[in-house]
């Protein structure tokens, strides 16, 4: 399977930095690696290219990511593209949403790289 | 306030005496996975609460009001190093980003620990402030607590304000 390229969304640019580590250090191969600070950000950059994995937060300020998983929906570029959310959330009602509108997982902070590998991997296909 | 289930929100929480242990709990948590950093219950509390750098973020729905973390810049340096894994003392604006980070963290750790709020209440997106030149101020008796843990040898406050 060929490097996995991958965009980051969070308004931290240190939660950004610690989630890709927290990938690698999972063993996944990463390519190349975006990064957004809020859903318009990243909605940009799906648009431009294919990923094979988004990984978000969902508290962002100018769209969150319950707003960019919506705008993900009439995207033909992120069609079958697994979207982990990733979130402080202690709410079920808002994991529920992000979920019923197309995310495929969630990953809660603070996590460890095991948690990230347990919930991303079975996403991803054989390989990694 | 309607939380995303449509439910109106139960409002008004009274400060539940079990809270502080609940957040000393969350810090404890998330400063060990996230910034590798053990914190630890101070035997003797100090006197001044004490700090350049203070993160916060708001509550509302069931419960209104902040919780906050407050450190020394050197404290909040070495946390944000920690986390980054690679020298933060010559960027700024990442020991801010990392300390409102685990603010996020700690207040979303807190409220999901607590059945009567996970649902039922919202965080704002962290802000961060720096200077000494004020003061947290408590409106009434009984609308908050604040508490200080160590951190290799310095206090780390932390504190929860409800407002009416
Ligand atoms: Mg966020």
């Amino acid at each position: 399977m060929s490097k996995l390229r991958v965009l980051i969304v969070d308004d931290s640019s240190v939660m950004r930095k610690i989630v890709e580590r927290s990938l690698r250090q999972a063993g996944l191969d990463l390519g190349e690696v975006l990064e957004a600070s809020n859903g318009a950000e990243a909605l940009a950059e799906v648009n431009k290219g294919k990923f094979d994995l988004i990984l978000s937060d969902i508290n962002m300020p100018a769209m969150d990511g319950l707003e960019f998983l919506r705008g993900l929906a009439g995207v033909e570029s992120a069609k079958g593209v697994p979207v982990v959310m990733i979130t402080t959330e202690g709410s079920e009602a808002r994991v529920v949403e992000a979920l019923s509108v197309g995310a495929k997982g969630y990953i809660r902070k603070p996590f460890t790289p095991e948690q990230v590998k347990e919930r991303v991997a079975p996403l991803l296909g054989g390989g990694q | 306030m309607r939380s995303t289930l449509g439910q109106p929100m139960p409002t008004n929480s009274q400060l539940d005496p079990h809270w502080k242990g609940i957040l000393e709990c969350a810090a404890i948590e998330v400063f060990a996975m996230m910034a590798n950093s053990e914190i630890t219950p101070m035997p003797e509390q100090p006197e001044q609460q004490q700090g350049e750098q203070t993160a916060m973020v708001g509550l509302a729905g069931a419960l209104c009001g902040m919780i906050t973390i407050r450190c020394s810049k050197e404290s909040a340096v070495k946390l944000a190093t920690r986390m980054l894994g690679e020298d933060a003392k010559s960027n700024p604006s990442m020991v801010g980003d990392a300390l409102g980070e685990l603010c996020n963290m700690v207040a979303g750790n807190f409220k999901s620990k607590i059945t009567s709020l996970a649902d039922h209440c919202m965080l704002s997106v962290p802000t961060v402030i720096w200077g000494e030149d004020y003061v947290m101020q408590m409106v009434k008796p009984n609308s908050g607590f604040q508490f200080a843990l160590d951190c290799e040898g310095r206090p780390v406050w932390f504190s929860l304000v409800i407002h009416d």
